[in-house]
């Protein structure tokens, strides 16, 4: 009856998900009017032994309801994790496991954050998805592990990061393009 | 942004710049992770944290900023939203509304908390957690520390008479 829902729950993201998404809800319109029909033959058929039937299909249909529910959530929380994890803009590989709902979920739960983190004292407000790791030193060795371009570091100079380049950078500049793969903190 | 100013100001290359930067970067660390331990708390709660916002006796205050409730408010209605559209509204009519307050776990107020006295408080009433067990009274000293449950205490973190650690 879970349809293989609990499956998909633990292996984490499938591309048919909408296929077993579209089962269980066939599933809940057939239980669905299966009661109905019997609900009316309870009642004017005077059919009271129907009624255990009844309860039972509508218990089923609470629990399919339930994990429907519990599956989506669970999926939608992967999904703000990404959020924190790689930043404002998904890779490709990402976008395509996602339906065009749980897209637009994140494209409002991103300008919600970042409305939050405009309002943060001050002009600019505060970055919060920075700095995640307590401060060690000011400056860290870096690696350029793709071509990104140039970079800004403070004072308006810039570095240019090639492939294979390192560089001597503050640590919280680095922060990010470290979380997506760009750079490589070297560690000595 | 006080402490910017104090940077500019100074050399470049002076060993003030350094010290006072790596202070800006611990004090926005420690103020980042606060701030988001706060936003996780109000997205794992969600539902809860805005009941009690609605519910919230006029002179009381908010335990959320004006920009959190926003927040909340909008991760409600995403989250909401998305439900509807993607599953809910295609199941039976009967069942098409779910009430989150009773899906989304609440916050466990049993569970134990560490706080520290900063005002003398008598008899404050500890109940029992088993049926075996009796209600009584215990005298929290000033400057004392102890491990209890946070529903018996949870008034006095409110009126600042003790302190969470």
């Amino acid at each position: 009856m879970g349809n293989g829902l609990e499956r998909r729950k633990n292996g984490g993201r499938e591309i048919d998900q909408e296929d077993g998404l579209r089962q269980v809800l066939e599933e809940m319109k057939a239980l669905y009017e299966q009661n109905q029909s019997d609900v009316n033959e309870a009642k004017s058929g005077g059919r009271g032994d129907l009624i255990p039937t009844i309860k039972f299909r509508h218990c089923s249909l609470l629990r399919n309801r339930r994990c429907t529910v519990a599956y989506l959530y669970d999926r939608l929380l992967r999904i703000r994790a990404l959020r924190w994890e790689y930043g404002s803009v998904l890779p490709n590989a990402l976008r395509f496991h996602m339906s065009a709902e749980e897209m637009e979920w994140f494209n409002h739960y991103k300008k919600s954050l970042a409305t939050y983190m405009r309002s943060l004292g001050g002009d600019e407000g505060l970055d919060i998805t920075q700095d995640m790791k307590p401060p060690k030193s000011l400056y860290i060795e870096v690696r350029c592990l793709k071509d990104y371009g140039e970079f800004e570091v403070d004072d308006g100079t810039s570095v240019l990061l090639k492939k294979n380049s390192q560089h001597f950078l503050p640590r919280w500049k680095c922060e990010q393009l470290i979380r997506q793969g760009i750079l490589e903190h070297v560690l000595s | 942004e006080h402490m910017e100013e104090n940077l500019r100001r100074a050399r470049k290359g002076d060993l003030k710049v350094s010290i006072h930067r790596m202070e800006m970067e611990r004090i926005r660390y420690v103020l980042s992770s606060y701030l988001r331990c706060r936003l996780t708390k109000i997205e794992k709660f969600f539902p809860h944290v805005l009941e009690k916002e609605k519910t919230r006796r006029e002179g009381e205050s908010s335990s959320l900023s004006p920009e959190e409730f926003a927040f909340a408010k909008e991760y409600m209605a995403n989250t909401e939203t998305y439900l509807k559209n993607v599953a809910l509204k295609h199941m039976p009519p009967n069942l098409q509304k779910v009430d989150l307050l009773r899906s989304v776990p609440k916050p466990d107020l049993d569970s134990y908390v560490f706080l520290r006295v900063k005002e003398r408080q008598e008899n404050i009433l500890v109940e029992p957690e088993t049926d075996e067990q009796r209600d009584y009274v215990i005298d929290l000293e000033e400057g004392s520390q102890h491990l209890i449950r946070y529903k018996t205490i949870a008034p006095l973190v409110a009126s600042g008479a003790v302190q969470l650690i």
